[in-house]
């Protein structure tokens, strides 16, 4: 393996300032190390070679020329499939839209293309972001490089495998109820979801529009401020995009000084359901901090209990109309157009073909819930329980600066082993779910490896509205804490796939 | 199929018709309601599109503070009250000319509700009350080839222009209108004529039906004398012309007395109108269960005008209809008899723009309703819709102060007009109208008249000049009306001596 793909994107960026490495080089290393595992661990559905080597190349002559450069110019990136890029295959993980290349760069990708930051391609995902484990998408499940027979997490497997697998330094996932922060957990890399608002969803195929939201991946606490810098900020085209400074996170990143943040552990989060080996490290993780100078409390925030079935009702009635456009009248495939059919038998014809089995689910529970006569049972119902969580979350702020809590209740698990148990899966979410609802920013961090079967735990942080930063000074505190104890991050633990395979 | 129908006056003998009315008014705002894509209507198909309006994965929608604006102003001048907060909602339903396959609209939250106006009909006031003004997108335009309807059964395949989607509309609703039963059409009709003059005069919509810009859908129920239960109403979809208008609401009233009279039962659906045969038929089955899985729009945040704005808009409203036709009236010295023949035959803003091109109260009221209004009302097309226009009106009245034509031969510049024939001078020069101011020719013509009648000169010689009007018709006859009579009688008199 190049030495290059096992770089941070902050060192990269360095070897390319003091002109050790081109990003031609660089990128070259990461389409090779693509080459040689992705056979084994699926985390791209569509790499593009040219357009990557082509950017790559445009950097190097701007930096040549002498241009002043974003830091992360020349950096590569995996982007989740979910955002559109124009001319490059999108699919959000479904047939419905195999073949289709969008006509338009979402936000985030021309924040990206702005920043000189290198999109090696598309990375998998469950279908439509509708899923936990990667094992709903349309194109194959992604494998998590710690343990190739075990799930990646979802839906953005196939970004936090890329990274976990060192086929990129960054990655970009969407975080719906998890997407990033799950993965993050099962792969022992960062991921970060910032607060509703502070990333623009413009070009984010919608799965549920209140509650998605964009954010980086990436191997170091670090690497994932900078990353985040890059793409957030106030976007005209999103009118739910809040209209304030990005928060301070690289400077929260780089400082990571805990010393009298108020700390609640959220009583809620942890018990019965949960893994040994999890809450051991989730544990061991909120004493380092306490011996880092923070102050520790229990909080309780009784309304997260219904967070989940809150959930389950906001998220399917919202993709049920955002998934409404999906009929096969002006792009993605077409079934049963030979003349003969309807329209509306193509649409149908073409939605039977083209939806997977969960997707389906959820287009159906979504359709029932904001029918007449049932909207104010569940989906009205639903947005109170929300108000809840919210007020939970305002309450706790009052006493505390930030919350933790495991980021999954167990750590990675065999593919196959809930996919016929639709609640079982859901349950992955418990922790993660009540930020989306709130609007909330919040994260998970590497801490270790359960005793149990060896694989990564993630410590959940969750900040207030616009106090992205405060998740970077916990996860920098943290992640130093560590490397010292391990010789480095939880990365560097990770089996070597070339070896292994 | 041409349903059976009852006469008017025996349908309302048995009946009151009881109507709600909703009017989709296209805004002329620069830009759509949720993106930048121009609005500028006749573009080639497709080529005023975004991934906004298109509906691509991904695109969001942005709304148009313009679009706001004159939202409120429409709800200001419609004496509603405006919402301190309101959300968009979507509306879900599937059809191929609509790219997300839901409309952005808006629900139980419009902008503007609880609104009254006026109309006038034959002298009468009457006030209709508004339920809500409230904003949504347009969708896109289904075009169906290969049937001989034009509808989509018996098409071979169907041709979307979405250019027309995402443009900006105003949706304004009546609450149930009830008037004495005879007025009913002509109260619908006064309603949706009044609506276009007061948008025109908001100057927030170009208002022109013909283009849909303006479009109104007619509820339409019967429900027997004395009756306090509303009867099934069908709603008749896209009625384009305020004649329309008219015309369907009174064929609705007669086709359902026909069927409740024989003892059937009225469907509640909608009904296309149809312009050439004057009769609406069967579309679409709508019932009460329509389900449109209405939420509030998660890609939008709630609209919350300000008072201060509010007010400031209030203040920039032209003045009331009501208010503003008692000052024409006095301004231009009409009688109540003749300012209703105005209103009648929607001639006032016609009559407004011409007298500010330079012409007479006077000569504009007897081009506009003497001659265009009278020509409309033969061939059935609504006034602005003739093809000739204030300035057109105002260029004649010219060519007759200043000789050229009299009001006899302006009629037949008119026609040519009307006709298509082109602008005035070319008419005038094709048709030979021009009046003849050639002396020589006239005096010719006064010297054949004084020949061939010697005892009306006579007459004059003895003493009574006015006789001499009977010398000045024959010459008038002889030019075939094309001389100047005062030019004529000038040289008449001359060559008498008188």
């Amino acid at each position: 393996m190049s030495d290059l793909t096992r770089k941070t994107a902050a060192e990269l960026a360095e070897l390319m300032t003091s002109g050790q490495a081109s990003s031609v080089e660089i990128t070259q290393a990461h389409l090779d190390r693509i080459a040689a595992v992705d056979g084994d661990v699926h985390a791209f559905l569509h790499v593009d070679t040219e357009g990557a080597l082509a950017q790559a190349k445009a950097v190097d002559g701007k930096r040549a020329a002498g241009e002043q450069l974003s830091p992360l110019a020349g950096v590569p990136l995996a982007l989740k499939d979910v955002l559109t890029q124009e001319g490059v295959p999108t699919t959000a993980g479904s047939k419905i839209l195999e073949g289709w290349k969008p006509p338009y760069d979402s936000t985030v990708v021309k924040r990206l293309k702005a920043a000189g930051i290198v999109i090696l391609g598309k990375t998998n995902m469950d279908e439509f972001a509708m899923g936990s484990s990667t094992e709903n998408s349309a194109y194959g499940t992604t494998h998590n490089p710690w343990d190739l027979n075990r799930i990646p997490g979802g839906s953005g497997g196939g970004s936090s495998a890329a990274i976990s697998a060192y086929e990129a330094p960054l990655a970009i996932g969407t975080d719906t109820g998890g997407s990033i922060r799950q993965p993050g957990a099962f792969t022992g890399t960062v991921g970060v979801k910032p607060t509703y608002g502070g990333t623009s969803r413009y070009g984010l195929i919608a799965l549920a529009s209140s509650l998605d939201t964009p954010g980086p991946c990436a191997r170091t606490t670090l690497d994932a401020a900078l990353l985040h810098e890059a793409i957030a900020g106030y976007d005209p085209m999103d009118s739910t995009s809040i209209n304030q400074p990005v928060p301070a996170v690289v400077e929260a990143a780089r400082n990571g000084d805990v010393a009298g943040l108020r700390i609640g552990v959220v009583k809620e989060l942890g018990g019965e359901g949960y893994q040994p080996g999890v809450e051991a490290r989730f544990h061991e993780a909120v004493e380092l901090l306490t011996k880092l100078g923070a102050e520790v409390v229990e909080v309780s925030c009784p309304h997260f209990e219904y967070a989940l079935p809150a959930y389950y009702l906001i998220l399917p009635s919202e993709a049920s109309s955002n998934l409404a456009k999906f009929d096969a009248m002006r792009y993605g495939l077409r079934v049963g157009d030979d003349g003969t059919n309807s329209a509306e038998t193509v649409t149908s014809l073409s939605r039977e073909a083209g939806f997977g089995a969960e997707v389906k689910r959820r287009i159906i529970l979504g359709t029932h819930a904001l029918s007449s006569g049932y909207y104010d049972a569940y989906y009205g119902q639903a947005q109170k329980v929300r108000t809840l969580i919210a007020r939970d979350f305002a309450k706790a702020y009052e006493q505390v600066d930030v919350l933790v809590s495991p980021a999954t209740p167990t750590t990675a698990f065999a593919i196959g082993d809930r996919i016929d148990d639709p609640i079982a899966m859901y349950k992955n979410d418990l922790c993660t779910i009540p930020s989306n609802l709130a609007g909330n920013a919040a994260a998970s961090f590497p801490c270790g490896l359960a005793d149990e079967d060896g694989l990564p735990v993630g410590f959940h942080v969750m900040a207030p509205v616009m106090r992205d930063d405060l998740l970077y000074t916990v996860g920098a505190a943290l992640e130093s804490a560590l490397a010292e104890q391990w010789g480095g991050v939880l990365m560097t633990k990770a089996p070597e796939l070339e070896v292994t395979r | 199929m041409t349903a059976a129908v009852l006469e008017i006056d025996d349908a309302l003998a048995t009946y009151d018709p009881v109507m709600g009315l909703e009017v989709h008014v296209e805004l002329n705002t620069k830009s759509k309601m949720f993106c930048g894509c121009p609005t500028e209507f006749g573009a080639p198909p497709n080529t005023q599109t975004c991934p906004v309006c298109l509906g691509l994965p991904g695109a969001l929608p942005v709304v148009n503070a313009k679009a706001v604006e004159s939202a409120i102003k429409i709800g200001l001048a419609l004496n509603c009250e405006i919402a301190e907060w309101c959300r968009f909602a979507r509306k879900n339903y599937f059809y191929p000319d609509m790219p997300k396959n839901f409309q952005t609209s808006q629900y139980d939250e419009p902008i503007a509700f609880n609104g009254w106006t006026e109309v006038v009909v034959d002298g009468e006031t009457y006030r209709i009350e508004i339920e809500r003004a409230h904003m949504e997108e347009d969708t896109g335009k289904s075009t169906h080839v290969g049937g001989a309807t034009g509808r989509i059964h018996g098409a071979s395949h169907s041709l979307v222009d979405y250019n027309r989607a995402g443009i900006p509309l105003i949706e304004i609703v009546t609450k149930t209108i009830e008037v004495p039963p005879a007025k009913a059409a002509a109260v619908a009709r006064a309603y949706v004529s009044m609506l276009r003059d007061l948008l025109f005069a908001l100057g927030v919509s170009d208002v022109r039906m013909d283009q849909g810009s303006l479009r109104c859908d007619a509820n339409v129920s019967l429900k027997p004398h004395g009756s306090t239960v509303l009867g099934t109403r069908t709603e008749t979809k896209n009625v384009n012309s305020f004649r329309s208008v008219e015309r369907a609401v009174t064929y609705e009233i007669t086709r359902q007395a026909a069927v409740l009279s024989s003892g059937g039962k009225i469907l509640q659906e909608t009904r296309h109108w149809h312009e050439d045969t004057g009769i609406t038929t069967s579309g679409r089955e709508k019932s009460d269960a329509d389900d449109y899985r209405y939420f509030p729009e998660p890609d939008l945040v709630p609209v919350a005008p300000s008072r201060e704005w509010v007010e400031e808009l209030r203040a920039t409203l032209p003045e009331a209809p009501s208010v503003r036709r008692a000052r024409l009236q006095e301004d231009w010295g009409f009688t109540d008899l003749e300012m209703r023949d105005v209103i009648n035959g929607n001639a006032l803003e016609p009559i407004v723009a011409t007298i500010e091109l330079g012409v007479t109260p006077a000569a504009a009221k007897k081009w506009w309703l003497g001659e265009l209004a009278r020509s409309a009302n033969e061939s059935g097309h609504d006034l602005d819709a003739l093809g000739v226009g204030p300035a057109e009106v105002a260029e004649v009245q010219k060519l007759v102060d200043d000789g050229t034509l009299n009001d006899k031969i302006a009629r037949q510049v008119f026609e040519g007009l009307l006709a298509g024939e082109g602008t005035p001078a070319e008419i005038i020069e094709k048709r030979g109208l021009a009046l003849v101011s050639d002396d020589s020719a006239l005096l010719e013509a006064i010297d054949r008249a004084i020949a061939a009648n010697p005892d009306v000169v006579e007459k004059v010689n003895s003493g009574k000049p006015a006789a001499a009007g009977a010398l000045i018709g024959a010459v008038m006859k002889d030019m075939r009306g094309q001389a100047d009579a005062a030019k004529v009688r000038q040289l008449l008199n001359e060559k008498l001596g008188i």
